[in-house]
């Protein structure tokens, strides 16, 4: 296997060595990138390597560390992208990675830190600058400082400090090449440590010395940024904020849909797949495989479930187009800094349920993909508001290929039944959080954040990360939706499924009111839950049958990637303790939704 | 007035005179906040939500359990935000 060049801070994934970079033996200095939480750290990290880090405009959004190779005149240096970290005394999950990562040490040091907030952001430079390692500031956002009044002296900062201090805005890349230069001027502070109980008083001085403050204006944004925190106002911006995202997200999704890849594939891939089928011969086996059934002599491209005819069609036609809009929806959300002012809203409501209101960044980002939902809850102070956030987002939160078949699936029956799943899972949702919070030992922390400031989304860096995130689906997605369809009817052809669908057959005609033939599909969900939606249309269910077995299918076992992230972050036993509670709720909310649909009809 | 952060009007300015002990108080503390410091309370949600402060031109949330232990102080505190 080729060797991992560093960990993707959204998805836990391996990043591929880049064949630019050096044989490690090549770069064995080591640079810590610190900072506080937000305040442009793997902006840096990527215009220093080249490689792409996610970053966004609200604290945790790295939660793990990534490295990457950076190169100067005649040096060669590791670059670790470290959490951030309001402190050294750690408060959560990202904090404990900082604290060790420090600990570790390394050649040299790059302290950034915000100049819109400079006498919190002292608290970290001052403990890491005690650790005696060469260091450099980065003096970040000093355009948005000076925009806000607040002026700061540089070089009186770096007499203070003794170590150099370079100014730089790290969207933009300014004074990054200055940064680089004076990397080797990095020296260890000959400042003393400063007790506890002098902190405070100690960083006043050096703010007074450094920082000048002038009045200004109240802006728009200003304005915009309270209200969006108002009892009233805050809410119903909140209710624009969604509604508007989910139109969005609707009116890419379908256009995609609608204008370019279904007639795409209806004029362009349609006829190749024919000549092939004409090749294959329907009937043999391979034609089984590949292509599928063929209806009336057509393919129908969501039933003949061959994989290159329904695989593709699912992956590229169902699911790609709602990957696509999700994620651009979400990550103009991300850099705008409006996330953490929807934690305000729903602190309340999550409370309720065991965690609190900064729980619906992981849970957001789980709606495009489980993964780095799961792994964002180590924003999360607690292991039980851990556990209790990570069990809810494999339970019942449909990540976007899920929710595009649900959508492509039931959608052309009738919305009713999108909106049936929909609320079967948010119930579950919130009586399954209930449930929790009442039974797990322990209490939850309270929401403490910062709410950043709004900030205009560059077009660039969305565009990157746009690209990344799709990217990252199509390389991580493709392989299991074809192969799982391959394995589906291989199994299928083996007579394996039927085997299985008849033992659990019972339960499933009891419980659920499904056939045995609806088993299969529940069970090779467990490969990717999109590729099991498309399963159960070739079995002919009814419209209420489709619901029931959608429902537990997206509550019951995670999707192989979920399951593997579930395991690193909570452990064998917890993983084994959140499986139980998937299986039992799914088969409770499947079964009483079964008993209602007989008790109607 | 010596009150809670909870009681505190919206858009009113108050000094930090006790902050909650524990590990809530760390969290504050690593966000800036400690005894003397001056906040301005910008909001408080309903239904026991968060409040909202803003210091030195930053906001942060703060958990409404919390906040009902964090004491501040309206007196000495007139004037405009540093």
């Amino acid at each position: 296997m080729a060797p991992c060049d560093g960990r993707c801070s959204s998805c836990g994934g391996c990043l591929p060595k880049t064949p630019s970079s050096p044989s490690p033996e090549e770069c064995t200095k080591r640079i810590l990138l610190t900072g506080n939480p937000n305040v442009g750290k793997s902006a840096f990290f990527s215009r220093l390597t080249g490689v792409h880090a996610m970053s966004s405009n609200y604290p945790g959004t790295t939660v793990g560390f990534m490295e990457g190779t950076l190169r100067t005149e005649g040096s060669c240096y590791r670059l670790v992208d470290v959490p951030g970290a309001y402190t050294l005394e750690p408060t959560n999950e990202a904090e404990e990675i900082a604290r060790r990562l420090i600990e570790d040490g390394g050649d040299r040091i790059i302290i950034v830190m915000d100049a819109t907030a400079l006498e919190r952001n002292l608290v970290l430079a001052l403990q890491v600058l005690e650790k005696g390692i060469p260091s450099i500031v980065a003096l970040n956002m000093v355009d948005e400082a000076r925009h806000r009044g607040v002026l700061v002296d540089a070089a009186a900062l770096e007499e203070e400090l003794g170590v150099p201090v370079v100014q730089t805005v790290a969207v933009t890349g300014q004074g990054i090449r200055e940064l680089v230069v004076r990397l080797d001027e990095a020296r260890i502070s000959p400042l003393s440590a400063t007790p506890r109980d002098e902190r405070w008083q100690r960083i006043g001085a050096i703010v007074s010395r450094v920082q000048r403050v002038v009045h200004r204006h109240h802006t728009w944004r200003d304005r915009l940024e309270d209200l969006s925190v108002h009892k009233l106002w805050g809410a119903l911006i909140g209710i624009c904020v969604l509604s508007l995202s989910y139109m969005v997200v609707r009116e890419i999704g379908e256009g995609l849909i609608n204008r370019l890849l279904e007639p795409f594939f209806e004029s362009a891939v349609r006829p190749v797949l024919m000549r092939v089928s004409d090749l294959l011969g329907p009937g043999s086996s391979l034609h089984t495989l590949l292509i599928g059934t063929l209806f009336d002599g057509q393919i129908d491209f969501e039933q003949s479930f061959g994989v290159i005819s329904t695989g593709l069609y699912v992956e590229f036609v169902m699911v790609l187009p709602y990957i696509v809009a999700f994620y651009a929806v979400l990550s103009f959300l991300e850099d705008s800094g409006y996330l953490p002012r929807l934690a305000i809203l729903f602190d309340s409501l999550l409370h309720r349920i065991g965690i609190h209101g900064y729980a619906v960044i992981p849970t957001l980002l789980g709606l495009g993909c489980n993964v780095p939902g799961i792994l964002a809850t180590r924003v999360l102070e607690s292991r039980r508001e851990r556990f209790i956030a990570a069990t809810l987002i494999s339970v019942a939160v449909p990540c976007a290929a899920l929710q595009a078949m649900v959508v492509g699936v039931l959608g052309s029956i009738g919305l009713r039944y999108v909106l049936l799943v929909y609320g079967a899972l948010l119930l579950s949702w919130v009586v399954l959080g209930r449930v929790m919070h009442k039974l797990l030992p322990g209490f939850s922390p309270e929401l403490i954040v910062e709410i950043p400031p709004y900030r205009m989304p560059s077009l660039h860096a969305f565009a990157v990360k746009l690209w990344f995130r799709v990217r990252g689906f199509l390389l991580e997605a493709t392989p299991l939706v074809l192969g799982g369809i391959l394995l589906a009817n291989l199994l299928t052809t083996a007579g394996v499924i039927g085997f299985l669908s008849n033992l659990v057959a019972p339960v499933f005609n009891v419980v659920l009111g499904l056939p045995a033939s609806a088993a299969g599909a529940i069970l090779l969900g467990i490969l990717r839950k999109d590729v099991a939606v498309g399963m159960l249309v070739p079995l002919g269910l009814s419209a209420n049958q489709l619901v029931v077995a959608t429902v537990t299918l997206s509550m019951t076992f995670p999707c192989i990637a979920t399951f593997v992230v579930l395991w690193k972050e909570l452990g064998a036993r917890d993983t084994a303790r959140s499986l139980g509670i998937m299986v039992l709720t799914a088969f409770t909310a499947g079964g009483i939704l079964n008993a209602i649909f007989s008790f109607f009809s | 007035m010596v009150m809670t952060l909870n009681a505190l009007e919206d858009g009113v300015r108050a000094i930090i005179s006790k902050m909650p002990s524990g590990e809530c108080g760390q969290r504050l503390e690593a966000l800036g906040l400690y005894p003397g410091k001056a906040i301005t309370k910008i909001s408080g949600m309903p239904f026991r939500g968060p409040v909202t402060i803003l210091l030195d031109q930053r906001q942060i949330a703060i958990g409404h359990g919390v906040s009902s232990r964090l004491i501040v102080d309206t007196a000495g505190s007139g004037g405009n935000s540093p």
